[in-house]
């Protein structure tokens, strides 16, 4: 039997229209073996998790340079448990002021990655989370 | 319950979350997968399956996007007689052969499905199949079909020439072309035209689209139009803007033609009975080459490896060789004298 593949959506919620982020980690991701669902922008909380579910996906990608963060993954992180994906993994890229980081953190988010960080070191730390769930799959 | 069972039982429910774990199984060919859709497979074979395909850039995502979104807009008595059909779309793109990753990017053209819960959109890598398609998309498409989906649109990945699987496993195939593509001498090549039920020239807003129909009802005219040696379906050529929906209902109406005279015409079991022979024949193939791989000795798949490639032995002698356990010479000795044979 294989391993499965990983799956991750990288989606862009809300309204700002740089997708330069979101296609650099796809790429990265993609380079380092995983599939990649890329959504494109100004996606609703709603549109994000619907994608999850369809496409069974071990990760999300958020990526968010509005500010709206505290708005937006609050939603995804709700819509996502209501649908039974609750053990899906979540990261949040983009500019994202350091208080929020621990509040995002206790909704349950694994990382959050700022300009800068490395797309090698965000590569090996999706495949370290995916692949812990990925040993246990199934319904 | 078994975990199958419940899970064939969970779909058959019409839950979505199971429906897309089930996929998931499937596409990883898990044991649990297979036997979900063994349970299910009773259910098979109702769904309209039509594949897109055309080169990469043609505009297949966004004419899907637009195909659903007509279809999801009515009834269609032939399809369902009180709602608008159930639409499934699986877009297949391609795996990178280096990486072993893939980026699947065909929902961007699909953001106008989001939130129907009539349409269930689900995107797949190649994952190292040559055809157009992986190697599982049929048995996604059983899962779907099973699910209760009507119609369910199969995006193949760009197409060149050549990436022709999914004829053989739709029951209409659309192929999309759009201006500016090649002259007359590609459209009389084989393979991608040939297995046209339905042409579109896509982008019908840029100049060159005239010219573009031109040269393909010319190419049709050549081949005598029998659209797959099936004479009496006219291949129409039609054109459509998908990024603005004209010309689809027209489209969408053309394809219920083409299964109307499937259904007519015998056709529609004879195609059934193809996409059946030809996920029979892959499978079997799979089966008999893991088989094989697993009786042998360790290492003596590499030992003949390493002969081919010192050139002490051709690929059809170790085939031979490796298949009936008898020496090379006397394999290769008896292959020529065979050849020698039939050329007298």
């Amino acid at each position: 039997m294989i391993q499965p593949t990983i799956r991750v959506l990288i989606a862009k919620p809300g309204l700002d229209g740089h997708d330069r982020g979101a296609k650099v980690i796809a790429r990265a991701l993609r380079d380092a073996g995983m599939e990649v669902i890329y959504t494109g922008l100004r996606q609703t909380p709603e549109m994000i998790a619907e994608a999850a579910l369809q496409e069974d996906v071990h990760v999300v990608g958020l990526s968010i340079l509005s500010g709206a963060h505290m708005a937006l993954v609050p939603r995804v992180v709700e819509l996502l448990r209501a649908q039974g994906q609750g053990q899906v993994h979540l990261f949040v890229g983009g500019i994202i002021p350091d208080e929020d980081l621990p509040k995002l953190k206790a909704l349950g988010v694994e990382d959050i990655f700022g300009p800068g960080a490395s797309t090698q070191t965000i590569a090996a730390r999706v495949r370290q989370v995916a692949e812990g769930r990925a040993q246990s799959p199934g319904p | 319950m078994s975990d199958h069972a419940e899970l064939a039982q969970a779909v058959r429910e019409g839950q979505r979350l199971a429906l897309a774990r089930l996929l998931s199984l499937i596409e990883n060919e898990q044991p649990q997968g297979e036997a979900a859709l063994t349970e299910l497979y009773p259910l098979t074979g109702r769904a309209y399956i039509v594949g897109v395909t055309g080169a990469p850039g043609t505009g297949k995502s966004s004419l899907v996007n637009e195909l659903a979104k007509t279809l999801r807009a009515k009834i269609y008595p032939g399809l369902h007689a009180s709602r608008p059909p159930a639409v499934a779309i699986v877009a297949v793109d391609p795996t990178s052969p280096f990486s072993g990753g893939a980026i699947l990017g065909d929902r961007i053209r699909m953001r106008d499905l989001a939130g129907d819960a009539g349409v269930f959109v689900r995107s797949m890598a190649s994952r190292g199949s040559l055809g157009g398609l992986a190697h599982t998309t049929s048995s996604v498409a059983d899962a779907l079909d099973a699910a209760g989906f009507e119609v369910i649109l199969i995006e193949t990945v760009g197409a060149g020439q050549a990436e022709v699987d999914i004829a053989r496993h739709a029951h209409t195939t659309l192929v999309i072309e759009s201006p500016g593509m090649g002259d007359d001498i590609q459209a009389i090549k084989a393979g991608i035209l040939e297995i046209a039920d339905l042409l579109v020239v896509n982008k019908a807003d840029l100049p060159g689209a005239e010219n573009a129909v031109r040269v393909l009802r010319a190419a049709l005219d050549l081949a005598g139009n029998t659209g797959g040696a099936e004479a009496r379906w006219q291949v129409p050529i039609l054109q459509a803007v998908a990024t603005t929906g004209q010309g689809v209902p027209t489209l969408v109406e053309a394809l219920l033609r083409h299964r109307e005279y499937l259904q007519a015409s015998g056709l529609w079991r004879e195609r059934g009975q193809q996409c059946a022979a030809a996920a029979l024949e892959a499978r079997l193939r799979d089966r008999l080459a893991e088989r094989w791989h697993a009786a042998q000795p360790d290492g003596r798949y590499r030992e003949i490896l390493a002969r081919i490639v010192r050139r002490e032995l051709s690929p059809a002698a170790a085939v031979q060789e490796m298949l009936e356990d008898e020496p090379a010479p006397e394999a290769a000795k008896r292959h020529l004298a065979a050849r020698a044979g039939a050329r007298r």
